[in-house]
């Protein structure tokens, strides 16, 4: 078998153990879906009439202004669960097992991320089919749904390079778990839940100039209007800068616990 | 070649020197029993043999491999199993299995059939699909156990396989792992369980404070530290004379108590008829007799000063000062 085949081989099998591991813990698979939709459901309903506020954006309804925000919501809380199960990996010892296989040792963070890639897309068509129920269609039809679906995917790969960088590094899941409320501080410094042009300063200049903010225009442009190239472009570099980021702060964090055992 | 060749091994995490300086060496196809207490050195070893830790100084081959240089090709020809079994609890043992059979590079279908055979040997065949979480813990050491064995592995390192089983379960590893050793497979085992270096191994170190203290057979290292003794249980008031007759078979250990005296014995069993006779001979009745061969807790004193605790549960897991 060749070395990539075999890579990818171990990495699908990892990913594969990530999505059956969040599926069969509870306190993991909640935050991806659970809470996001009870926000998504608080603030539909309790303020639908925003929509009418000067400056909102046109839309069909808030619902459908507010999915991008849920899908970039459970992206990132899935990338923090897959950072909380690497650490607990690391606690219990498992990635002892992992480590002290013949493989790259580097497949071990991928098929971590392949698993909340795997979330991800699950959110996505979650989301998705919940704008359809309650009648909030992607206004890009099929093509529209591919890219809010491959974005929310993508993204929630590079969130989970964060989470797993910091669980490499600290090794502990109670410190992954304490950023949990920082995804909603940053989340709140983005477009995910309010239209940058009724933001206040400081809050607007940095959701202007946050990564977060263009995967969440490029996600939600496809369902509230159509996918347009340049939206998905800008999202889909900002996916590829956070990746980066992630990933390189995962190889430093792999890198540093291998040689301090620690 | 040996099997596993260790020189002048250190681990530092800052200033603490958790191994320093070990030297051994592992032949093709023996049981090595590491033996320490708590803290003395053995998992840091281990992780380091096992290409989990960076050595800070020295150097050490597995299988021919140097374990820095060529630590993939060390983790190819090893199996490992460490301490307090790292199983996922949401994983059924199958699953476990299968993943592990994936990392090692094996074929699905050739990886499926091991572990339906693996879960067969360690008798875990009914329990394959429950999740691990359920799991007793002997079965969890089993399944362990079975997951470092999917490659067929030519050295198999154990690290305290048995601490914290009941008396059966550890029986029941102590089996596997000499029928391993039968096939054929060099086996490294850490333990603080004397009677599991001394049931298992054919050759043992002795590590306390990052340094081996003793190395060889467990008879050899036993030898060392003196002849077996008789202990007799005498009848009250009559230990000075039973001590007055025994002095002239063998050296007097220092008393326990004023019932009991320990002889020394050159011969062992054959000299318990001599001892026998000469004190029905001077009229000394004894209560109760026994030959009490040299331990390695005898040895672990002798080199350390201190003892393993004994109690075989898990409980006396640390080491005790003989005295002040």
């Amino acid at each position: 078998m060749s070395g990539l085949r075999a890579n990818l081989r171990v990495v699908g099998a990892l990913g594969m153990r990530s999505v059956r591991q969040t599926f069969r813990r509870p306190q993991l698979i909640a935050p991806i879906v659970i809470f996001p939709t009870l926000l998504l459901a608080i603030q539909t309903g309790g303020a639908g009439s925003a929509v009418e506020l000067p400056g909102f954006p046109p839309v069909d309804s808030f619902l459908q202004f507010m999915l991008a925000g849920a899908m970039m919501q459970s992206l990132m809380l899935a990338g923090n669960s897959g950072g909380i199960a690497l650490a607990v990996d690391i606690e219990m010892g498992f990635t002892d097992r992992l480590f002290a296989a013949p493989i790259s040792r580097f497949t071990i963070v991928l098929g971590r991320l392949v698993g909340t890639a795997a979330l991800g897309l699950f959110a996505a068509l979650w989301f998705l089919a919940i704008g359809l129920v309650f009648g909030a269609p992607v206004e890009g039809g099929v093509p529209g749904a591919l890219v809010a679906i491959l974005l929310t995917t993508i993204g929630a790969m590079s969130i989970g390079g964060i989470g797993s960088a910091i669980a490499l590094r600290t090794g502990q899941a109670s410190i992954v778990q304490g950023l949990f409320p920082l995804v909603f501080v940053v989340l709140f410094l983005s477009t995910a839940f309010f239209p940058e042009q009724l933001m206040v300063e400081p809050a607007r200049s940095i959701a202007a100039y946050n990564p977060l903010s263009f995967v969440v225009e490029g996600i939600r442009e496809p369902i509230v209007e159509g996918v347009d190239a340049g939206d998905t472009l800008a999202a889909l570099a900002a996916v590829a800068a956070i990746s980066a980021f992630s990933l390189l702060l995962s190889a430093r964090a792999l890198r540093h616990r291998l040689r301090t055992g620690g | 070649m040996a099997a596993i060749a260790v020189e002048g091994l250190e681990r530092a995490f800052g200033d603490v020197r958790a191994v320093q300086g070990v030297d051994l060496r592992v032949g093709e196809g023996e049981i090595y029993g590491f033996l320490g207490p708590n803290g003395a050195g053995k998992t840091t070893t281990v992780r380091m043999l096992t290409t989990l830790l960076l050595p800070t100084g020295g150097r050490a081959e597995v299988a021919g491999h140097d374990v820095v240089r060529e630590a993939r090709a060390v983790r190819a020809t090893i199996g490992v199993a460490l301490q307090e079994a790292a199983l996922d609890p949401l994983m059924t043992g199958r699953e476990l299995i299968r993943l592990q059979a994936t990392l090692q590079g094996i074929p699905k279908a050739e990886g499926r059939r091991r572990a339906d055979s693996l879960l067969e040997r360690v008798d875990l065949a009914g329990a394959a699909d429950r999740r691990v979480g359920g799991y007793s813990g002997g079965m969890k050491r089993r399944l362990d156990l079975a997951a470092a064995l999917v490659h067929e592995p030519r050295v198999l390192f154990l690290d305290e396989p048995t601490t914290g089983l009941d008396p059966v379960s550890r029986r029941t590893i102590w089996d596997e792992v000499r029928a391993l050793n039968d096939e054929g497979t060099t086996v490294f085992l850490t333990t603080q369980y004397l009677e599991e270096a001394d049931q298992l191994a054919d050759n043992v170190g002795i590590i306390d404070s990052g340094r081996i203290v003793a190395e060889g057979t467990p008879d050899s290292l036993k030898a060392e530290v003196g002849n077996p003794h008789i202990r007799l249980q005498l009848e009250e008031g009559s230990a000075a004379a039973a001590e007055e007759v025994c002095a002239r078979i063998g050296p007097l250990l220092p008393p326990v108590d004023g019932k009991t005296v320990l002889v020394e014995v050159e011969n062992g069993a054959a000299d318990i008829p001599r001892v026998v006779r000469a004190l029905d001979e001077a009229g000394i009745g004894v209560g109760s007799l026994e030959l009490v061969k040299p331990t390695l807790d005898d040895v672990f004193v002798a080199k350390t000063g201190y003892h393993l605790a004994q109690d075989g549960e898990g409980a006396g897991d640390q080491a005790e000062a003989v005295s002040a």
